[in-house]
């Protein structure tokens, strides 16, 4: 079927028209076991791509991998042009591909706002030598600062200013490690499962930020398990499972794809669970 | 028992020399645990390399004293490189193993009688202090007043070590309160979250191992320009985990809670050592003889350690919110 993003029609590992980043013969293995080998993958710029597949199937890892995290047995990816393959994984995030974890990582005994403010690269008051000299590193810090007020402000984590992280919710957290990676205004912006454990309140509103950093012309690439937020968010979706790429397409495609669903979502991926209980009752009935 | 006596001893214990070098290895401690989050249980070894690179500077190179406090200086940032690079990597718990193993292997290397040429063996070494003591500016006599009467080459002592104290903790406080203080602070939270935003989390560590050392590295020459002499014995395990007491008093994440801290655990150590020994004196307290009093009070001290650790773990200036012994 044809689309705007992939050259040609969409399979797994095919070509796209703009590519942001081109992973290839990626693998890596614990042991005996091949978490991840991926021959082909392109992250289509400037859209939404969501990364799904059943637990166990290499995402993270995979995640891991791109961003310097862990190092892959082979393999090589080029980003915006630049081989990443043996890249330290703060160079990557000072590329402009920043990731978020799936265990969030708040740095709970800072504030928020020097969470926020930690998020921008460039602050020469990092640098050990220069900072002794306020001045030269005062009011860049008051730019950050007022752009870092601003994301909390975006993010309604304004009212949480002076508290410390570990004092925020769960989904207060996502928020803030979200906002926190955007300080650096971020090329590519990888998300690891930024719905889990955000209340149903909240999602809305990170599905709308989300949406909003693709109007701002960034890259998103996700991992979730949220059905209703890839549907809804998503251009793009790619399907792993035992490490390897199965299935690629737009999301209205992928989902009706039937053995996508009853593989690798699971056969009532579109219903609540609620009503799946119900249902069984009534059949046994 | 003469209560005047036991309170004066005490109380000059507050501003004695030895307080001074103890207070300075706990802020490189703070530096190294309460702000950066390593887990270093060797810093005997930091303060031991600043003392004998003092020491062997003026005795075996000829340097003046000033030139040879600065190549302690660099012997600590060496020490600290060489401890830092292949371990840094390593996870907290880890990293506190191998840091107590390298200052063992540091104060076996010079107690070794192959060095002794240049490190004195078990004799360790001495009389390198007699520049430093030419340098005092005051005339003879005493100053002071009550328990704060000094000669004129204590005073000197105390003034030298107390300066070291004031601006080792000044530069603390300038610089964790600077974007590099934050960078270590959220390293010490998560440093894979600091990584992530592009920052180089080794080379912060590094630097910060460095910084942290080169202040016990003054502590530790205060330490033998007190004494007058550097010896092996003086560097073991528990003067690491004396230093870990002061900061845990105080409060590891804090700039006035190693001072105070060190303060109130000598003048602790002080008291206790003077009342218990006194009681013993006078026979109320008869199970004891005399050389078990020294013994007694680090078991008493020991109990504190670990009341404070329990309740109040923070330390006397820690915000409970932001540091807590935690590992």
């Amino acid at each position: 079927m044809a689309n705007n993003i992939s050259v040609g029609a969409a399979a797994p590992g095919c070509k796209k028209v703009d590519p942001i980043l081109v992973a290839d013969n990626v693998t890596r293995q614990f042991g005996g076991l091949t978490a991840v080998d991926v021959a082909h993958l392109e992250i289509p710029r400037g859209q939404i791509t969501a990364l799904i597949g059943p637990n166990g199937a290499g995402k993270t890892t995979l995640f891991n991998l791109l961003t310097g995290f862990d190092k892959p047995n082979t393999g090589t990816w080029i980003y915006d042009g630049k081989n990443l393959a043996g890249v330290p994984s703060y160079k990557v995030a000072r590329l402009g591909m920043v990731r978020t974890f799936q265990l969030t990582k708040a740095l709970s005994l800072l504030t928020v706002i020097d969470n926020m403010r930690l998020g921008a690269q460039d602050q020469p008051g990092e640098n050990f030598l220069r900072s002794f000299l306020k001045p030269l590193w005062v009011k860049y810090e008051n730019q950050i600062t007022a752009k870092a007020d601003d994301l909390l402000k975006r993010f309604k984590l304004d009212a949480k200013r002076e508290d410390y992280a570990a004092a925020l919710s769960g989904g207060q957290r996502k928020l803030l490690e979200m906002a926190r990676a955007l300080m650096s205004d971020p090329k590519l912006v990888m998300l690891d499962e930024p719905m889990a454990g955000v209340n149903p309140a909240l999602t809305q509103s990170l599905l709308e930020h989300i949406k909003d950093l693709k109007k701002n012309g960034t890259t998103v690439l996700f991992v979730e398990h949220d059905m209703h937020m890839v549907r809804h968010i998503s251009d793009w979706v790619v399907v792993m499972a035992e490490g390897k790429i199965v299935a690629e397409g737009p999301p209205a495609v992928v989902m009706k794809d039937q053995a996508v669903i009853d593989a690798y979502l699971g056969a009532h991926a579109d219903t609540d669970l609620g009503t799946v209980a119900i249902k069984i009752v009534k059949d046994k009935k | 028992m003469d209560w005047l006596a036991i309170f004066n001893l005490a109380l000059g214990e507050l501003i004695s020399p030895l307080t001074a070098a103890y207070i300075l290895c706990a802020i490189g401690l703070a530096v190294h645990f309460g702000f950066t989050g390593l887990m270093n249980f060797g810093q005997a070894a930091f303060a031991a390399v600043g003392a004998y690179g003092m020491a062997i500077g003026i005795l075996t190179f000829g340097l003046p004293t000033a030139v040879a406090i600065l190549f302690g200086m660099a012997c600590a940032v060496i020490f600290a490189l060489v401890l830092g690079i292949p371990t840094l990597r390593l996870r907290a718990d880890y990293l506190a193993i191998v840091t107590i193993a390298a200052a063992e292997i540091f104060r076996y290397l010079m107690l070794t009688s192959g060095f002794a040429g240049v490190t004195g063996g078990s004799a360790g070494l001495s009389a390198f202090n007699e520049e430093f003591r030419a340098l005092n500016p005051f005339p003879d006599g005493e100053y002071g007043f009550g328990p704060f009467t000094f000669r004129e080459e204590e005073l000197w002592m105390r003034i030298v070590g107390w300066s070291a104290v004031v601006l080792a903790a000044l530069f603390v406080m300038f610089v964790m309160r600077s974007p590099w203080g934050r960078v270590l602070r959220g390293i010490r939270e998560d440093e894979d979250a600091v990584r992530s935003l592009g920052k180089n989390v080794f080379a912060y560590k590094l630097q910060a191992l460095i910084i942290g050392g080169v202040i016990a590295a003054l502590g530790g020459m205060v330490f033998v320009l007190n004494l007058s002499n550097v010896q092996p014995a003086s560097w073991g395990t528990n003067f690491t985990f004396m230093i870990w007491t002061v900061l845990l008093l105080g409060g590891a994440a804090t700039i006035l809670g190693p001072i105070v801290g060190g303060m109130l655990f000598f003048l602790l150590l002080t008291l206790t050592q003077s009342i218990i020994g006194g009681l013993v004196d006078v026979g109320v307290i008869n199970f004891l003889s005399p050389p078990q009093v020294g013994q007694v009070r680090f078991l008493i001290i020991g109990l504190a350690l670990m009341a404070l650790v329990i309740f109040r773990p923070q330390g006397i200036f820690g915000n409970k919110k932001e540091m807590q012994f935690n590992g």
